[in-house]
């Protein structure tokens, strides 16, 4: 992939917690690229590594957490508003925590927006204070025209009477207005890359529909990458370009959204794809309540460490003496579509043949 | 906001009224009065006191009318004159025996209540951005002790090694040269020389409670999202700390101010006694033992109104840091 259409890119990040009961690998060699003006849907049970990963990406993992190894390479495009001096390329995992460097990055190249709207902000600032801070700190703007930006931001994500809601405080607005003030705030510095932890999630489904809505124009109107987190493929297969599929620390199965609903390879995906309700699968005719799919076995402790593909106990396609010793690479399956996945490992001959194809 | 200052004004109104009724009751209560006190004083020097003399001095004080006119007498004085009554043990008006008495305690008290934010608030922060650290373990280790050990205590240790070893008497609030000599810069400066000790002895306490408050509200607000989310921003983490985390955190402190100002005037009364100072807690304490009651309640009288200005203060601070309590929306943030 050449520089200029990928704005960002994860390569094998391994992020730990040193915990006194063990190492949890929360993330363990997870691969990533995101693009600009797509959407990079990520998805997995919970407890997969989805938040950390994504806080991986702006150096915000919390101690005891500690990027182990890997890669975030940082494409930045020139722009006029930044006064920084970042070189082109840069490789997040090196900057040190909280320097200068990682800081012109937040909130100016890359904003998050979190899953609690009600406690993403401080209760006794107001919501133009608080978005006001990450103007005036990245852009070189008067302290009245970083005031007029924020209400223009807050007429942006539709809230009414911005002129307002600038001098109200969070506990003045509803959920679903806090998310939108907190998009507004995220979006306030024109970030080439919205990190977006399941942020309709505590939402009602009006609400989320609106908010996703937005956030799709938004991402129209400024050419930006979005890293959508959720765990509702629903949310997924009306967000995301392209999908990443994660199962403990791992991507599992990164592809285009058609391919991950019409041919999903890997099983995890598959019965994460059966495990989505449907109304006449819920019900029958006679009005009786059907068992939902669920996919067997539980997700394994966080601290142990299995040997082999991590998915090999819950598996139904579980080949013993291969799937529980050898992790299985990442595999280019088809074009584009990456797996993670023994059954579609080249057999020796194959192996072969393509090597010489290759040569 | 203005609104809200002048409706929490006007609700003191009643509680100061109420404590000057309940004060006047106490004063009442022990057997016998000012003017049973003299006559028996006069007879026992041997002079023969009339029963025309004793009614003339009973309705002198007043004390022929009936209970609740004597109280507006009394608050009456109080209000327009600052006539606290007369001090039978001082022999001289109980206002002009706690005047200067009273100046001092302020003094005392306010400045230990400086000092202790002054301290007690960076510690705290900063040990809770440094939990678990060297330091932490060590400030806590002493924030136990200074709790624990009572100031009064410390007071006689402090007296007693300064005199032993280093031959220096500590206590009092002059020194000799200057206890009764008429104000002037040495006297101001011979004070301030004196002055630390009672003000340090007397913050310790404080001290050592307050940091523990605002270390653990540090703790909690330090864990919410909000801090990430201004981490995410890209802000600095000392921006992020006075910006975010410690705009919450104060508010318990700020309505400690309620307590903290009557608990140094009556708290301190030990340190006061050890160290032998010219304030008013002793003075007081003294009058209470002696029956004093007009002293006694002009003491009580002004703990309470203290208290209940105090409380306005910290009510007025509070709504002015915190917008949930002017607007009336208190959430369990
Ligand atoms: N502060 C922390 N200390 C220790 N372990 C942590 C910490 N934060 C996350 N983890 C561990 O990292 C793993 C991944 O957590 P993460 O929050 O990324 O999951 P997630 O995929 O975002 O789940 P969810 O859908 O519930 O948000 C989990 O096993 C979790 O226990
Ligand atoms: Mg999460």
């Amino acid at each position: 992939m050449s520089g200029n259409e990928v704005i960002a890119e994860v390569k094998n990040l391994r992020t730990y917690f040193h915990v006194p009961e063990g190492v949890v690998r929360a993330v363990d060699g997870v691969d990533l690229v995101i693009k600009p003006g797509r959407t990079l849907g990520v998805v997995g049970e919970s407890g997969c590594g989805k938040s950390v990963t994504a806080l991986s990406l702006m150096r915000l993992v919390p101690s005891p957490g500690r990027i182990e190894g890997g890669e975030i390479i940082y494409y930045q495009s020139v722009r006029e508003t930044s006064a920084s001096s970042l070189s082109d390329i840069i490789d997040i995992t090196r900057l040190k925590p909280n320097s200068r460097e990682i800081r012109a990055i937040r909130g100016n190249h890359i904003s998050m927006v979190f899953q609690e709207p009600m406690a993403a902000m401080l209760p006794v600032r107001t919501v133009g204070s608080q978005i006001m801070e990450a103007i005036t700190l990245h852009q070189n703007v008067s302290h009245q025209e970083a005031r007029e930006r924020a209400i223009e931001m807050l007429a942006r994500v539709n809230l009414p009477n911005p002129d307002r809601i600038v001098d109200n405080y969070p506990f003045q607005l509803s959920g679903g207005m806090r998310q939108r003030a907190v998009i507004a705030m995220a979006l306030s510095c024109n970030p080439h890359l919205l990190i977006a932890d399941e942020p309709t999630t505590a939402l009602d489904v009006t609400t989320e529909a609106q908010i996703l809505d937005l956030m799709r124009k938004l991402q129209a109107d400024y050419n930006m990458a979005i890293m959508f987190i959720t765990h509702n493929l629903g949310v997924i297969a009306e967000m995301a370009d392209e999908v990443a599929v994660m199962y403990l620390g791992k991507v599992v199965e990164q592809t285009d959204i058609r391919s991950i609903f019409i041919n999903p390879l890997h099983p995890y995906t598959q019965a994460l794809l059966r495990s989505i309700p449907q109304l006449d699968d819920v019900m029958t005719r006679s009005g009786e309540r059907r068992q939902l799919h669920t996919i067997k076995g539980m997700v394994p402790d966080p601290y142990t460490v299995l040997k082999g593909c991590p998915f090999h106990p819950r598996c139904p396609h579980f080949m013993s003496e291969v799937c529980d010793q050898v992790v299985p690479e990442v595999i280019e399956a088809e074009p584009d579509h990456i797996v993670r996945c023994h059954l579609y490992a080249p057999s020796p001959e194959e192996a072969q043949t393509r090597k010489e194809a290759m040569l | 906001m203005l609104a809200y200052i002048i409706r929490r004004i006007l609700r003191a109104f009643p509680q100061i009224i109420l404590i000057s009724i309940l004060t006047f009751i106490i004063i009442q209560l022990p057997p016998g009065d000012l003017v049973t006190q003299q006559i028996l004083n006069l007879q026992a020097s041997g002079v023969e006191v009339s029963q025309q003399h004793a009614e003339m001095l009973m309705r002198q004080y007043g004390l022929d009318r009936p209970m609740h006119e004597r109280y507006l007498l009394w608050i009456g004085n109080i209000v327009t004159r600052f006539d606290f009554g007369y001090s039978y043990a001082w022999q001289k008006p109980v206002a002009e025996v706690i005047m200067d008495r009273m100046g001092y305690t302020f003094a005392i008290a306010l400045l230990s209540a400086i000092l202790t934010w002054v301290v007690a608030i960076p510690v705290g922060i900063f040990v809770a951005v440094k939990q678990y650290s060297i330091t932490d373990y060590f400030v806590t280790f002493m924030t136990f002790i200074g709790m624990a050990v009572p100031g009064f205590f410390l007071a006689m240790v402090i007296m007693y090694v300064a005199l032993t070893r280093f031959g220096i008497r500590v206590g009092g609030l002059f020194s000799p040269e200057y206890m009764v000599q008429p104000w002037s810069w040495g006297k101001f400066l011979d004070l301030l020389s004196n002055l630390w000790l009672p003000v340090v002895l007397l913050g310790i306490g404080g001290t050592a409670g307050t940091i523990r408050t605002m270390r653990a509200m540090m703790l909690d607000e330090l864990r919410k999202l909000y801090v990430t989310v201004a981490r995410a921003k890209g802000l600095s983490e000392t921006q992020i700390l006075v910006r975010y985390p410690v705009r919450v955190a104060i508010n318990p402190i700020i309505s400690g101010l309620m307590w903290l100002l009557p608990w140094l005037f009556s708290g301190g009364l030990l340190v006061e006694i050890v160290l032998n100072l010219p304030t008013a807690g002793p003075a007081l304490y003294s009058a209470l033992l002696a029956q004093d009651m007009h002293m006694a309640g002009a003491y009580i009288l002004i703990v309470g109104a203290l208290t209940i200005v105090s409380a306005i203060f910290s009510d007025i601070l509070l709504a002015v840091s915190d917008p949930r309590i002017r607007f009336g929306a208190v959430e369990g943030a």
